[in-house]
């Protein structure tokens, strides 16, 4: 993972989730993603597009799906922790099963 | 005009309904006249609005994988992204309805795109996100049920429930649905008279019904004879419930002068404001899990929520249950999706799989015992491992508290006996400071028949002997142990149940709100045979 000290944040993680980012993975997603003051996106390519990982509508219209590679990216004072707990959260597989993370 | 038709099925709440039938297919939206777009961008605001707050209420209701689904829909209706198209075009001159029917149809499309059949079903979740706002965006202009209809299809969904003015009276009469679902605890909860199993009902629209929910059946096109009849046992039924009324004041005490502390079960604080505190010996069972409905709580937030009933009680003693979540009432970041979920990770198993969740609650729960009579009660204990990890963790965080400077107390901690378990061999648990019998789910695992499954309700039954026999088992242990059992299922609020409750020498109950008077009537008219 590779992150700017002050504003920004990045990370990539592996969607393992039987039916990736589907319903409730995508709740848990968004839910905890508003706790952050940050701006955060996220991506299925590192060129984008970027989609804001606090609408349920974007997240889910991206139809992540299993074994797909999501990239994050948070701007802000608390970015970096924003990052991290979202990265936390898909390589504990949403709560529901295992998952894997990529190193980066 | 056709000939009277009788129909019996099982009682899921008792009471008397006259009124028109009101088939449930019919209450489809209707066609609602369009305003200026300032005013339609205001009902769509307000059609949303109340729309979440339905799912809301529904979701914290709801048990099993349903429950996520709306906690989904709820997110996607929150969300700014779907609303902001409509109000463009509500603003170039589009109705609302329309405006989101188009704005919805975008994004069923998307769906309906999708290669993933998982995300292709998603499909039917917006369209019901879709007809819901539509539904209640009709509902701002015509009243789909008229008041004091009685309700008539094959099952009826909370939200349904919630949607109708039930002061003004009505019923519900289903083909199928079941006594133990969640619309008929909201239905009892709210007194509305309602019947389920009536096979072959018809849904003849305008034509008069008579639920008659005491005795278990409905008249539709009644005879002018069995109207009489009806309204009859009806003024009856109304005397009974004010005599009930009259004896909830009273101390619960039967004819032979056995004195019975009936308390009551908390789902939510806000059903408080309509009890009489007098009427109750304090809170058998306060349920924490609505803490849980919008994520998990902070400890502030879980404070407070305990010290409104801890006030409400004036000093009557408080039972709060820590959280009873599991696999059929999902939590977001906290519960666990299984397969098999009354078997599983529920209740104080998950809460103790996932201390760091369950430690703010017990901070809560420490700082309120410094306010009342507070005791805590643990659910789903089977063995007496998870009581004492459970209070291991109530004496870890008391000394947090303690070097924090906050105010706290130590709680009396007891268990739920509701796994079979414990109700057969209580001496292992004889630990805890006291009993409360879960009737419901020790119902449920004893007789292997969940309350929630109208296929097998009828094997779901209190008064089999074997439960019986349990109940009494965990009774007598108590006595000889000087262990305070109480029971706080639905079975204690049942007049029907009460005489063999109260047979095991049970002298403790807790109860809903709205069974508590009809349950103290109950208990006023036993004769137990005290001193022979």
């Amino acid at each position: 993972m590779s992150t700017h000290p002050a504003q920004v944040a990045e990370a990539r993680v592996l969607i393992n989730h039987e039916v990736g980012l589907h319903a409730r993975p995508s709740v848990k997603l968004t839910k905890l993603a508003k706790g952050f003051g940050a701006r955060v996106l996220l991506a299925l390519d590192e060129e984008g597009p970027w989609i804001d990982a606090k609408s349920i509508v974007k997240v889910m219209a991206t139809k992540a799906p299993k074994g797909a590679v999501l990239f994050l990216r948070a701007e802000g004072s608390d970015a970096r922790d924003a990052v991290e707990a979202l990265v936390a959260l898909v390589e504990r597989d949403f709560d529901e099963g295992e998952a894997y993370a990529v190193p980066s | 005009m056709p000939s009277p038709l009788r129909l019996t099925g099982t009682i899921a709440s008792r009471g008397f309904a006259e009124g028109p039938l009101q088939p449930l297919a019919a209450t489809t939206p209707l066609i609602r006249t369009s305003g200026s777009p300032t005013l339609e961008a205001q009902a769509l605001r307000d059609a949303k609005t109340r729309a979440i707050a339905e799912l809301k209420e529904l979701a914290a209701a709801t048990q099993g994988p349903g429950a996520d689904m709306l906690e989904f829909q709820v997110a996607m209706l929150d969300d700014d992204a779907l609303t902001e198209s409509t109000f463009e075009r509500i603003a170039s001159g589009t109705s609302a309805g329309a405006a989101w029917t188009d704005t919805l149809g975008e994004q069923i499309e998307i769906y309906e795109a999708a290669e993933d059949e998982y995300f292709r079903a998603r499909s039917a979740d917006i369209i019901d996100i879709r007809d819901r706002v539509l539904r209640v965006l009709s509902q701002a202009n015509d009243l789909a049920i008229p008041p004091g209809a009685i309700l008539a299809g094959d099952d009826l969904t909370p939200s349904q429930f919630l949607a109708v003015d039930w002061a003004r009276g009505g019923g519900i009469a289903l083909r199928r649905g079941s006594a133990a679902s969640h619309v008929a605890m909201l239905a009892r909860a709210r007194g509305v008279p309602m019947l389920v199993g009536l096979e072959g009902l018809p849904l003849a629209e305008g034509e008069t019904a008579l639920i008659d929910a005491e005795e278990g059946s409905v008249t539709i096109g009644p005879t002018d004879e069995a109207r009489t009849h009806f309204r009859r046992r009806a003024a009856a039924g109304a005397g009974q419930k004010r005599r009930a009324e009259a004896a909830a004041l009273a101390p619960g005490r039967t004819l032979d002068g056995t004195d019975i502390a009936v308390a009551i079960n908390v789902a939510d604080p806000g059903e408080l404001s309509d009890v009489d505190v007098r009427t109750c010996d304090g809170v058998g069972l306060m349920r924490t899990e609505f803490l849980y409905g919008g994520g998990l709580p902070d400890e502030e937030t879980q404070l407070a929520a305990f010290r409104r009933v801890v006030r409400w009680a004036e000093g009557r003693p408080v039972v709060i249950r820590t959280v009873d979540a599991g696999g059929d009432k999902p939590v977001a970041g906290f519960t666990i999706e299984e397969t098999n979920p009354f078997l599983g990770l529920r209740g104080v198993r998950l809460a103790l799989a996932k201390p760091e969740i369950f430690r703010v609650q017990i901070r809560a729960l420490l700082r309120v015992a410094a306010e009342g009579r507070v005791s805590v009660m643990f659910p789903m204990i089977s063995v007496p491992a998870e009581y004492e990890a459970a209070k291991t963790l109530f004496l870890e965080e008391a000394q947090v508290l303690a070097a924090r400077g906050v105010n706290f107390a130590m709680p009396r901690l007891g268990i739920m006996v509701e796994v079979p378990a414990v109700a057969i061999f209580p001496e292992l648990l004889s630990g805890a400071a006291f009993f409360s019998i879960g009737s419901n789910d020790l119902t449920q695992y004893v007789l292997a028949a969940s309350r929630d499954n109208g296929a097998v309700a009828s094997l779901n039954e209190v008064r089999h002997p074997a439960v019986l026999g349990l109940i009494s088992n965990v009774v007598r242990f108590g006595q000889r142990h000087n262990l305070p059992v109480s029971l706080c299922g639905d079975a204690g609020g049942d007049p029907a149940s009460l005489p063999d409750l109260l047979a095991t020498g049970l002298r403790s109950i807790s109860v809903a709100p709205a069974q508590l008077p009809l349950a103290k009537l109950a208990i006023s008219q036993l004769n137990l045979g005290a001193g022979s």
